[in-house]
């Protein structure tokens, strides 16, 4: 994958397989640490101990139709490639949180990449999902939260063009509003 | 640079979709699913979803679902989308990418006419 927003959308899927019904995806960044934080905490099924400590091992995974799983693994290399960390806590029956950091300069970071596109991704592609976004940078956080605008649409699908272009300059102007770093 | 949004302009958006739901008198309800698992994301499906989403947007399309998946299983046809239009069976169609998106959505979604050359299975 070439862009963290991708390894993003590839986790979060994970969490929608998992039945997770509130998901929380966060991407922070923190200059005077030289740090980019990106965390996934979901309220799916979770796992027990045993199958943790083999999930970030490439040949496990919950899919049937294939027997090796790569996303986790892949992101916990990308993470540890940049003088960085890569941390999964799991309590079956109540959630997985996985939060990955990055030395923000560090010649291989992968860029962050297309985020506004991930997040319109998930949100539309699994509306019955409680999405909250928050991206920042040195505390200046624009958190996104679906439930408010799910409740004033009432009824009115997210793909409706209107709703289409009102979510992408939403995403796209709060963004912009946390004066990011170009990443 | 797009001007900062806020919910009072999701009210007027919501208003817009209304007078079109009520203009409309029949809907013939348009799915389309796209496989969105590691494999899939590696190919390019974000890229794939973002045209179809954008396609909508330009051609001011009304009453489609787009919906996600993460398991559909034929790993080098990757990106799949899925679309079902009312009562038809289910087009799956293999190595779409963000221009082949396009010209199915114009061809098949907005046309009625199965884009034949991409099409992986029909059930």
């Amino acid at each position: 994958m070439k862009e963290l927003a991708l390894h993003l959308l590839d986790i979060a899927e994970n969490s929608v397989a998992a039945e997770a019904k509130n998901i929380t995806i966060s991407v922070l960044f923190d200059t005077e640490e030289d740090l980019l934080q990106m965390s996934i905490e979901d309220d799916g099924k979770g796992m027990d101990a045993e199958r943790l400590e083999r999930i970030t091992d490439p040949f496990v995974t919950s899919r049937t139709t294939r027997k090796v799983g790569l996303g986790i693994p892949l992101f916990k290399a990308a993470a540890e490639s940049c003088n960085g960390s890569f941390d999964i806590q799991s309590t079956l029956g109540v959630g997985t949180q996985i939060t990955a950091i990055f030395q923000e300069s560090h010649i291989d970071r992968m860029p962050v990449g297309d985020l506004k596109s991930t997040m319109i991704s998930l949100l539309i592609g699994y509306p019955e999902v409680h999405w909250v976004f928050k991206y920042g940078i040195n505390g200046n956080i624009f958190e996104f939260d679906d439930a408010p605008i799910k409740k004033e649409l009432e009824g009115i699908s997210l793909t409706d063009p209107g709703v289409l272009g009102f979510l992408k300059d939403y995403i796209a102007s709060g963004i912009e509003s946390t004066q990011s770093p170009v990443a | 640079m797009s001007k900062v949004k806020s919910l009072a302009d999701l009210k007027r958006v919501r208003e817009e979709a209304l007078k079109k739901q009520e203009a409309k008198n029949t809907a013939s309800k348009i799915q389309i699913i796209i496989g969105m698992g590691t494999v899939g994301i590696v190919a390019g499906a974000r890229e794939t979803l973002k045209a179809i989403l954008d396609f909508i947007e330009k051609e001011n399309l009304q009453d489609i679902a787009v919906r996600q998946t993460s398991n559909i299983g034929m790993d080098s046809w990757e990106p799949i989308i899925q679309v079902v239009v009312g009562d038809a069976p289910k087009v799956s169609y293999g190595k779409v990418s963000a221009d082949v998106a396009q010209k199915i959505m114009k061809e098949h979604v907005v046309a009625g006419n199965v884009v034949s050359e991409y099409v992986i299975e029909t059930q």
